[in-house]
């Protein structure tokens, strides 16, 4: 199987471990993974206004570098990208005049786009394509009495139409645990939005909403939490400075991508799991349990 | 709170532009409240969801304009998975805010940012800030 593969900005600084771990998880399963040529930001965020056409060109620029590279789908990891990629394809699907209007404009691509680049989330691959039951019979190294609360966040399950699973109650990161080996823990605020970009200019409100949603995973059990975005990731680990500094009996708690956890139970390099970029190291967790 | 309702503001043009902005029918919500009680952003909202939608209906441009609550949303696009009439709040909230940074007036000051304050952020956050809060 060979995939195409879209990064994104983050994934090539802040979030080079969710990267790294990916690519490693990835050659171990025997995928080959494509980086598609000279790809552009995002936008990180889907345009919603009605006549806001401008800011689709971005991420439709990127699927026209899907079908150069000769592919008709798109691995994503980071559920930002994944959703904005995502929703500007269905918007070009659905409305034919929007099309042809960013066809227009874009007429310097050699290729007219049509609506027709599948856009996929990593975790759905593994799902679908890989299967779960499958990727059980690669792991190497189990997450053996690792209690981990899956934290989705809001783009990778809304809207409907666009999220991988069920948006009430999604279970594809815990399966994948299952598979892995761990204890998955569930928690009321695995859907819950981290409060995004508000971390820029208003991070106390980014502080109290990783408070309720760390001590909430915790409180049941969690010793860790799992994410699939490196916007949660910033918020819900780097951000529990800010969360104790407010909040005094805040207990910190590692954070990390599902596919650093995929990595340790198929024995990838210790490089490719880049526990520098942590704020709450992972290392004294998964040493205790006998897992690095 | 005293409230006064008009003919002249609901018949005013910025609830067109609102409905046009967002795509949605402002006068298809029932006020259950739904998207106020799912919204995680409540407590540091000072018009919640369900009411920013009643005040668009009535064309309350000023205490929508001038509020907190648009640059507290984060599209996390939970009203709108919730709504039983199938409105999508979030872009009603989109449109709101794009009608203020259309006249260029930014929420986020980008050049008043230090340099560490900008270090210290993935680039995920500020474009994306960037992106909701600049026009």
């Amino acid at each position: 199987m060979k995939l195409s593969y879209y990064p994104g900005c983050t994934l090539k600084n802040h979030a080079k471990n969710f990267e790294d771990s990916t690519l490693c998880s990835l050659e171990y399963l025997g995928i080959e993974v494509e980086e598609i040529p000279r790809w552009n930001c995002c936008g990180t965020v889907f345009s919603l206004a009605t006549d806001d056409l401008m800011h689709h060109l971005a991420p439709i620029r990127n699927l026209i570098r899907v079908k150069e590279s000769g592919s008709d789908s798109v691995m994503t990891l980071c559920s930002m990208c994944f959703n904005t990629l995502k929703a500007a394809n269905l918007r070009m699907k659905s409305e034919p005049e929007d099309l042809e209007k960013i066809n227009d404009f874009m007429y310097k691509e050699d290729i007219k786009y049509e609506g027709d680049v599948k856009v996929l989330h990593l975790l759905e691959i593994l799902r679908d394509e890989i299967k779960f039951e499958n990727l059980a019979k690669k792991v190497k190294n189990p997450l053996k009495n690792l209690k981990i609360a899956n934290y989705y966040g809001c783009l990778l399950v809304r809207p409907k139409e666009i999220g991988i699973d069920n948006m009430e109650n999604p279970t594809i990161m815990e399966d994948l645990l299952l598979a892995l080996g761990a204890d998955p823990i569930d928690f009321p605020y695995k859907t819950e939005c981290c409060a995004s970009y508000q971390t820029v200019d208003k991070p106390e409100i980014v502080a109290d909403r990783t408070y309720s949603i760390l001590t909430s995973a915790c409180g049941l059990g969690a010793e860790a939490v799992a994410v699939s975005c490196p916007l949660c990731a910033f918020n819900l680990d780097q951000r529990q400075k800010k969360t104790l500094e407010k909040y005094p009996d805040f207990k910190t708690v590692p954070v990390l991508y599902f596919s650093q956890l995929m990595a340790i139970a198929l024995d990838c390099s210790e490089e490719s799991l880049g526990f520098d970029l942590h704020y709450i190291d992972p290392k004294p967790l998964l040493k205790e349990k006998k897992l690095i | 709170m005293r409230v006064n309702i008009s003919k002249n503001k609901i018949e005013d043009p910025f609830v067109l532009k609102v409905q046009e902005l967002s795509g949605q029918n402002l006068l298809a919500c029932y006020q259950c409240g739904k998207c106020s009680a799912g919204c995680p952003a409540v407590n540091q909202m000072d018009i919640l969801p369900n009411q920013i939608i009643r005040f668009a209906q009535l064309g309350f441009k000023d205490e929508l304009l001038k509020s907190r609550a648009i640059w507290i949303c984060e599209s996390c696009f939970m009203c709108n998975s919730r709504c039983p009439k199938g409105i999508n709040i979030a872009e009603v909230i989109e449109a709101l805010r794009q009608i203020l940074l259309r006249k260029r007036e930014d929420h986020l000051k980008v050049e008043r940012m230090s340099g560490d304050e900008k270090e210290d952020v993935p680039p995920i956050a500020l474009i994306s800030s960037m992106r909701k809060f600049t026009s």
